[in-house]
């Protein structure tokens, strides 16, 4: 889509060129005419018929406009005519359109990263074409000033011959008369020879052609030049309507090589026979003097085209530069090197972006350090008062214990309470060490301690731990796990606590039927997954599993007693691992945990070896997509340990 | 037992007497090193935060004279404190708040020592590399001169000389040498072996002793 608007952009602007450079030409054409025309229409239309002469004069102005119009016009007609086939599109968009686009690629990557390249590219672009413009308009002025002079002063020297003919003639009263043939060549001689300006060649002709002579010529391939069709229009002009006209030629009439020349003539009237005069000027002087302007102008013009383009690349250099070391000094600062600053120089905008900057940078370490120690004040804390709790915890721990060992000499109130403390004691550490995991994740201190680890014994281990409390709540665990060893790179500690949570779970919830566990893994991922046939998770829940002390339904009595952190715990676990823990699960259809992490240590999990949905569920039920880490798609079922 | 808080210390004064010990108690890390020195004890329990001198100085310091065991009481279990605690010395660590049965099975594990009085002369190593191992007299040498280890490192030795070749998982060390039933910490395996090595091995970098199995655990190389 875009190649073809581009294309379309290409073409509308080489029409455009195209006709701007024809009209050009023509008005500095039509003006030339104006002004060194004889009766203006006439010769108008002499000049329409030049095709055939040579422009080797105004060329000077016109040639590079025309030549570039027909340059234009045929890459126009390429393009257009590739872009109108049907293979030609398809060359354009894709063969040639990708070589293009590759052998372009450089410099298009330098074109949107450097902004002095840019700036200095379009300072290029800009000033030459405007340097041109100039260029040519004062190239075309000068010239036609040039031209104009020399037909002017030709002119006069053309009528003042004229006359002195028509005077030399005056005794010539027949067309057959001898007098004719010594007089012409007398003053084609004379004419000739005159002093007023070397070089031009003088040609007598009688309208009709009808006059041979030796010497009507000062020189014979001037003669010879008259009588070639290329100007048959001029001589109808001087011959029949009796104007003084012009053509310009290149020709060689005086044998000194091929190049342009003036014709001027003028019609002399002798009573024998109508005559025409032709003066033939050498125009060397004036295309010295035109080829100097256009070589100037050429020269001074790229000589300011490359200043202008040297200025701006100092410009933005000075510009880009400060920018430059602005964004260098920025990514150091984000590279963690805080106390990186710029220098700041002088009182301009560039000095205040410095100084902003510094003064941001300045902020911004502040902050990170005052975080950086809230961290570690936190982290301090946390320890501290995990200590601070659990030695007094230990001591009670103790004496409940001893307090329980003889509970049997004790009165049976005593007894229970004994039993109570006891049982009460295991959940205030359950939930103080879940607690303290908790915030040890939200100081964002806890560290992976990850090695290459066998996922096998690492599952069994959880499920033959975990199989008294199976076996109490009548449910039978499954367990599907290779035959080959899976080695990850996990810390273990965290995966048994994730995978006595989830299978732990699913035992408390698994309404006595059968718990699935299930381990595969794939090239990049090992996945593992819990499934129970309970009451399943109500629609809306599927989030609401991992949060902090969620429960399903809080008039349910408490089975098991957990802390109702395990999840959140579990989830933290899995994503300290880069790894994803998520569920499912449908009313009456049981529910389904799969842990998910990368074998190898960074690694991101793009896709897991296990299927969240079971296969065998009904199919109207929503099926979720892999979600990203930590994304749960079900509805969770009852409380959560 | 050096421990600073004294209702604690009280207690399990109560259940290791229970227990047939004869516990003695110092309350600051800078006191401990001369009661060690006086009392001559079989086992030290140790708290790792002490007023004074620091849990870790203290095992450091009484490592430095003897090879007994040293129990660490942790209410820190952030792998750096452990592995901190374990590599200054300590053979096994029980975290805050324990219970008094795991703890007392812990010591007696580490206490458990001597029994097997069978004559056994174990080699491991590759060839040019070997020592010796003289189990009933628990020395171990290396071209004829003893190398100093605690009673936990031979036993870890001892353990895995004794099966050349058969891979060892961490599970099962905890299991043969700490007396764990129960699957624990592995961290303790993992500082065990560094230090064993840096005693054993001439380039503990690259070890031909304890070479380690990937994804699995340990086993003792051999010629």
């Amino acid at each position: 889509m875009r190649r073809a608007r581009l294309l379309s952009s290409v073409l509308a602007w080489a029409r455009r060129s195209g006709a701007a450079l024809r009209r050009l030409a023509g008005k500095s054409g039509a003006a030339l005419r104006r002004l060194a025309g004889g009766s203006g229409a006439a010769s108008r239309r002499l000049w329409a018929s030049r095709g055939v002469a040579g422009v080797w004069l105004r060329s000077a102005a016109t040639w590079s406009a025309r030549r570039l119009a027909a340059v234009l016009a045929a890459v126009r007609t390429a393009i257009g005519s590739l872009a109108g086939s049907r293979p030609g599109r398809a060359l354009l968009r894709g063969p040639l359109g990708r070589a293009v686009a590759g052998a372009t690629a450089p410099v298009r990557r330098i074109w949107r990263r450097s902004l002095q390249f840019r700036v200095v590219s379009i300072t290029l672009v800009l000033s030459a074409v405007l340097v041109g413009a100039f260029g040519w308009l004062m190239a075309s002025t000068i010239t036609q000033g040039l031209l104009e002079a020399k037909v002017s002063t030709a002119r006069k020297q053309v009528v003042k011959g004229g006359e002195y003919a028509a005077d030399q003639l005056k005794g010539v009263t027949q067309s057959n008369d001898p007098a004719l043939l010594t007089t012409i060549p007398a003053v084609v001689a004379q004419l000739a020879n005159s002093p007023e300006e070397g070089g031009r060649e003088v040609v007598m002709l009688s309208v009709d052609d009808s006059l041979r002579l030796n010497q009507q010529a000062s020189d014979p391939a001037a003669y010879s030049l008259l009588r070639a069709p290329e100007l048959a229009g001029l001589r109808r002009l001087v011959g029949n309507d009796g104007q003084v006209a012009y053509q310009l030629v290149t020709a060689d009439p005086d044998r000194g090589g091929k190049r342009p020349w003036l014709v001027l003539g003028t019609r002399v009237d002798s009573y024998g026979q109508p005559l025409e005069l032709y003066y033939l000027f050498p125009l060397d002087d004036e295309v010295t003097a035109a080829d100097l302007v256009r070589t100037t102008v050429i020269v001074t013009g790229a000589a300011l085209v490359a200043l202008l383009a040297l200025v701006a690349a100092l410009v933005t250099g000075l510009v880009v530069r400060p920018v430059r070391l602005a964004a260098r000094t920025a990514q150091r600062l984000s590279a963690g090197m805080l106390e990186q600053r710029m220098l700041v120089r002088g009182e301009d905008d560039l000095a205040q972006l410095a100084t902003s900057f510094n003064q941001m940078a300045a902020s911004l370490q502040r902050h990170i350090e005052r975080l950086e120690e809230m961290s570690r004040l936190q982290r301090r804390f946390t320890s501290d008062v995990s200590h601070e709790l659990r030695t007094p915890l230990t001591t009670v721990r103790m004496a409940a214990d001893l307090i329980f060992g003889g509970r049997a000499a004790f009165d049976p109130a005593v007894a229970r309470s004994a039993e109570l403390l006891q049982t009460e004691l295991d959940r205030f550490e359950d939930l103080l060490t879940d607690l303290l995991e908790i915030s040890r994740f939200d100081a964002g201190f806890a560290m992976l301690d990850a090695e290459p680890t066998d996922l096998v014994p690492t599952v069994r281990r959880v499920v033959e731990a975990l199989t008294p409390l199976a076996v109490r709540a009548g449910s039978v665990l499954d367990l599907w796990v290779p035959v080959m060893p899976m080695i990850a790179e996990v810390d273990g500690r965290r995966v048994e606590r994730i995978l006595r949570n989830l299978v732990g779970n699913a035992v408390e919830h698994g309404e006595g039927r059968p718990v699935q566990v299930t381990l595969a893994s794939n090239p990049t991922s090992v996945a593992i997954t819990v499934r129970d046939h309970g009451v399943g998770l109500r629609p809306g829940e599927e989030k609401l599993v991992f949060n902090r002390f969620w429960r399903a339904d809080p008039s349910r009595a408490r089975q098991t007693g957990g802390t109702g952190l395990g999840l959140s715990i579990s989830l933290e676990d899995a994503r300290l691992h880069g790894g994803w823990l998520e569920s499912w699960g449908e009313p009456g259809q049981g529910a389904v945990f799969r842990l998910t992490l990368p074998v190898r240590t960074g690694d991101q999990v793009v896709a897991s070896p296990l299927p969240l949905v079971p296969d065998a569920v009904v199919p109207d039920a929503v099926v979720p997509d892999d979600g990203g880490p930590g994304r749960s798609n079900a509805p969770g079922d009852g409380g959560r340990r | 037992m050096v421990d600073d808080d004294p209702a604690l210390a009280e207690m399990l004064g109560i259940v290791l007497r229970s227990e047939g010990f004869l516990p003695s108690f110092v309350a600051d890390g800078e006191r401990a090193l001369a009661a060690f020195r006086e009392a001559r004890p079989d086992i030290v329990l140790l708290d790792l935060m002490l007023p004074g001198m620091s849990g870790i100085d203290v095992c450091r310091a009484i490592r430095a004279e003897s090879g007994l065991p040293i129990v660490m009481l942790t209410a820190k279990i952030d792998t750096v404190d452990v592995v901190l605690g374990l590599e200054s010395g300590a053979d096994d660590y029980v975290v805050k708040p324990f219970k008094p049965k795991e703890l007392v099975a812990r010591m007696r594990a580490r206490l458990r020592r001597g029994e097997d009085v069978a004559p056994e002369l174990l080699t491991v190593g590759p060839t040019g590399n070997q020592i010796t191992i003289d189990v009933p007299a628990h020395t171990v040498t290396r071209d004829g001169v003893e190398v100093k280890l605690t009673p936990l490192e031979f036993d870890l030795l001892v353990a895995l000389g004794r099966k050349p070749r058969q891979v060892f998982t961490r599970e099962v060390l905890l299991e043969q040498v700490w007396g764990y039933r129960h699957a624990a910490d592995t961290r303790l395996v993992n500082v065990h072996v560094q230090r064993l090595r840096a005693k054993i091995e001439p380039d503990p970098e690259r070890p031909e002793i304890v070479l380690t199995v990937r994804g699995v655990g340990y086993k003792a190389g051999m010629g």
